[in-house]
């Protein structure tokens, strides 16, 4: 199983980046190999859509979990219509919430929020 | 005089006072028409009260999937650049809000599995206030952009060079104002007397800078005392085409929903100087031009 997690640098000690859509990497963790792997979140910088895009791009990577400080509604939209399951994460590092996850401490994330849609609101 | 008297009053925050001087400049111009592109918070109406009023819908095209038909290929996901179209289980999905209704993926579909539906997005009204014929633009709430209905707007201002036109404009520099200050001649920057009016002025100046559209500055809200704005303008060589001052009594007639100009002699002349002046600007700008 493939975990995904919006982080703000490509190393294992990487924090958890607060934002989803404009993380600038992702990290995933790979159960079965035990291995991480750090992507760069082209949505980044899109002017708009970004949650959109970077759930696609969860999506298109394979992860069936994702862990996330939040998410916006549409990205919420197309994870749980692709069946990615999603959580909250706590204080520590990726690689500490990826160790919560396993250890079944994670909560599910419920609550998502209206985008922001380049106003910054 | 000759054409190309289409205004813009725009400012870098709200409250500064674009529709003050917008509905006045207008009221003294004798013929001429008001235009509200201040779309999400259209309020040049409260003070002009044009009656009776006309209205029509504006509304955008949204692509409509026909699944049938659609063969899974994703060119119209990945060629989205607004990110409207996920692809998820073999389809694409549509986020609405997040459409530009630019019909791309209409045309790139090789399937043809696209057709398209109009969505209302918002309503233009249209009635006279004595000489001036108004125009607002209103967006329904929840909506993500103004835009179409902005450049539906200006429509009313094409080809009609004759009257002069006052384009109140959203207050800031994004988007909507850009589409707001596109076609116009020339720009009255409003700013207030703080250094946070001075900072909003400067973006609005770097703007239509960017944009090379001529301009000047409307002091508003003027006390005694130092001015950040007018500071600004002395150190950028801006034109300062007049003040206003922070007065009680046309603070009262604005809060009233009058229009101070068609109220009292004093802002009679106050706003028909200012309006002497944009003009003389307008047409200092158009012979240096040609």
């Amino acid at each position: 199983m493939k975990i995904a997690i919006p982080v703000d640098e490509n190393k294992p000690s990487t924090g958890v980046c607060v934002s989803f859509g404009r993380a600038p990497y992702f990290m995933i963790f790979d159960t079965v190999s035990g291995e991480n792997v750090f992507m760069d979140n082209s949505a980044a910088a899109s002017q708009g859509g970004a949650g959109i895009k970077a759930a696609q791009f969860i999506v298109d990577a394979g992860a069936e979990v994702l862990l996330t400080p939040r998410c916006g509604e549409n990205a919420a939209q197309v994870l749980s219509a692709a069946g990615v399951r999603m959580y909250k994460t706590t204080a520590g590092s990726a690689s500490d919430n990826v160790a919560a996850f396993r250890a079944g401490n994670l909560q599910p994330l419920l609550e998502t929020h209206p985008g922001f849609h380049g106003h910054g609101r | 005089m000759a054409g190309n008297r289409k205004i813009a009053v725009l400012s870098g925050k709200g409250g500064t006072g674009k529709t003050l001087i917008s509905v006045n400049l207008a009221a003294v111009a004798g013929k001429s028409r008001y235009i509200d592109c201040d779309v999400e918070e259209p309020n040049g109406h409260l003070f002009l009260k044009p009656f009776p009023l006309s209205e029509e819908t504006v509304a955008v095209r949204i692509p409509v999937l026909e699944e049938a038909r659609c063969v899974g290929c994703r060119k119209c996901a990945d060629f989205c650049r607004f990110n409207a179209l996920a692809f998820l289980k073999g389809k694409p999905v549509l986020f609405e809000e997040v459409c530009h209704s630019c019909g791309g993926c209409v045309l790139l579909c090789p399937a043809k599995a696209f057709s398209e539906r109009g969505k209302e997005i918002g309503r233009i009204q249209r009635g006279p206030s004595g000489s001036v014929s108004v125009t607002t633009g209103i967006l329904n709430p929840g909506e993500a952009s103004g835009v179409p209905i902005i450049r539906k707007l200006l429509e009313d201002a094409a080809g009609e060079e004759s009257l002069p036109v006052f384009i109140d404009c959203p207050p800031g520099s994004a988007c909507t104002v850009m589409e707001s200050i596109k076609d116009a001649d020339y720009c009255i920057l409003v700013a207030e007397p703080s250094v946070f009016g001075a900072h909003n002025l400067a973006m609005v100046h770097r703007l239509v800078k960017l944009f090379h559209k001529p301009y000047g500055v409307v002091l508003n809200k003027c006390m005694p005392g130092e001015n950040p704005s007018a500071a600004y303008c002395l150190e950028n060589e801006i034109p300062v085409l007049g003040t206003i001052p922070y007065d009680k009594e046309l603070g009262l007639l604005n809060s009233e929903g009058s229009i101070a100009s068609r109220e009292n002699s004093r802002y009679e002349s106050l706003f028909s100087d200012l309006l002497r002046t944009v003009y003389l600007e307008v047409s200092n700008e158009a012979a240096s031009d040609s």
